[in-house]
């Protein structure tokens, strides 16, 4: 038995390591974006903003800080060499048009048909989707990243979303700080753990169908 | 070529009329022609539509609102189209209270309406918001076995945007992110006024380098002349 405690930097390691030399990606706001800071040394990947770039930077220093470079939070950011900028229909026209290898989104709550809601919360929150629900419909490839459970201690998985849906069945991936699932078929596959949670606390503490897949494996960091 | 008309800011939005629909450039205030809103909020226009990638920052701090944020806060739009609005509490008020009406739409599809409005198209299909709450009220149309929204374009009787560079003729450059929305607005306005951080003589913008054609543009303002 062991005691869970919220990761969320081995959520970001785990996703680092997903992507391929070359893979052009969307980070959303939040926890994906440490995603950014866990990518191997010898993996180039480009990073896309939804407002109007691909090839995202660091941070700023004073020498390279441009009032004109934020990324998709509004935040001051850099480019790095390469880069190009683009209008607002191009990026989206990037985004939706199947261009961007990955995303990676945030969760309030994702379901095993691979919906997934993480834009608003009726009477308490309503942010606006943003550029959430393209990403969502135009990535290649999904990854839903979440510690694993909300709050109240229950799993951020579920049968079946309860909040406005994001998007509807197009999460491919899930990354918590306990293990890698893959959305398919109304289950939710078991691929990684990562201890000290084993395989088994996983399924007895996560709703929805959880499988474990034959060649389940333990994830060293 | 015809020279496009050098105004104040005060001039451009006195041509705005109370309950007019305004595109407005800018992606949390990058972008944003802030001299023309600063006049926009001097001038006392209500009723306004605001159509705007978000509402810009207020947290509650009105001296560091950003882009539309003090014009929200002077209460001059009974409507706004956006696609995030999380970051501007008195937008979240003036929602919640009934003071205005909040419409919100995908980020990629805002672009491609404001895009559709500018380019003579009556509509595109996106799957983007199928099977989610965007989807209430609107034509699903199945193409080649996969379901699409029917959205409809968006037209503005102005269009404020900033630019980095404008030539006398209203050729157009930006400036890094700033860019945004603006080239798709430009296309969509009845009236184009565009506020540019300078004005160039015709002939020395590289045609190259063009981002928005001047036949979009109707008014030139120099930023920092409000």
């Amino acid at each position: 038995m062991f005691e869970y405690k919220e990761d969320k930097t081995k959520i970001a390691k785990r996703i680092a390591r997903i992507f391929k030399d070359g893979d052009y990606v969307n980070l959303g706001i939040g926890l994906p974006t440490l995603v950014g800071n866990y990518v191997p040394e010898d993996v180039h990947i480009v990073l896309q903003s939804e407002n109007g770039f691909l090839g995202l930077g660091e941070a700023p220093g004073e020498e390279n800080f441009n009032p004109d470079i934020v990324n998709a939070g509004g935040v001051p950011c850099t480019i790095i060499e390469g880069a190009c900028f683009f209008d607002s229909a191009t990026s989206f026209g990037i985004i939706r048009g199947g261009h961007l290898d990955y995303t990676v989104l945030g969760v309030l709550e994702a379901d095993q048909e691979g919906n997934l809601a993480n834009y608003m919360i009726p009477g308490k929150m309503v942010p606006g989707m943003g550029g959430a629900m393209d990403l969502l419909t135009g990535a290649k490839k999904v990854i839903a990243a979440t510690v694993h459970f909300d709050k109240k201690g229950n799993s951020k998985m579920v049968h079946s979303c309860s909040l406005p849906l994001t998007a509807k069945g197009e999460v491919d991936i899930i990354v918590t700080d306990l293990g890698m699932f893959e959305v398919k078929e109304g289950n939710f596959i078991l691929k990684e753990y990562f201890a000290p949670a084993t395989p088994e606390w996983i399924v007895e503490n996560t709703r929805g169908n959880i499988v474990i897949d034959p060649e389940c494996r333990e994830f060293k960091f | 070529m015809k020279e496009k008309p050098i105004i104040t800011a005060e001039e451009a939005i006195a041509m705005i009329k109370d309950g007019d629909t305004l595109m407005v450039s800018g992606f949390m205030g990058v972008g944003t022609p802030a001299g023309l809103m600063k006049a926009l909020g001097e001038s006392g226009r209500k009723d306004l539509t605001l159509i705007c990638s978000d509402n810009g920052l207020f947290l509650g701090d009105e001296s560091a609102a950003t882009g539309v944020a003090p014009n929200v806060l002077k209460k001059q739009f009974k409507k706004y189209i956006a696609s995030h609005i999380g970051l501007n509490k008195e937008t979240q008020r003036q929602m919640l209270s009934g003071e205005a009406e909040v419409e919100l739409v995908p980020q990629g599809t805002l672009a491609e309406r404001i895009r559709s409005g500018g380019t003579g198209l009556g509509g595109f299909l996106t799957p983007t918001g199928v099977g989610t709450a965007v989807q209430e009220g609107k034509q699903v149309i199945n193409v080649e076995g996969k379901d699409y929204l029917l959205e409809l374009p968006l037209k503005s009787d102005y269009t404020l945007i900033r630019a980095a560079k404008a030539d006398k003729a209203g050729n157009l450059t930006y400036s890094a992110s700033a860019r945004n929305f603006a080239p798709l607005m430009a296309m969509a306005g009845e009236t184009v006024i565009v506020e540019a951080d300078e004005i160039v003589e015709i002939g020395t913008l590289d045609p190259e380098t063009v981002v928005t054609p001047g036949i979009f543009v109707h008014y030139i303002v120099q930023r920092g002349e409000a």
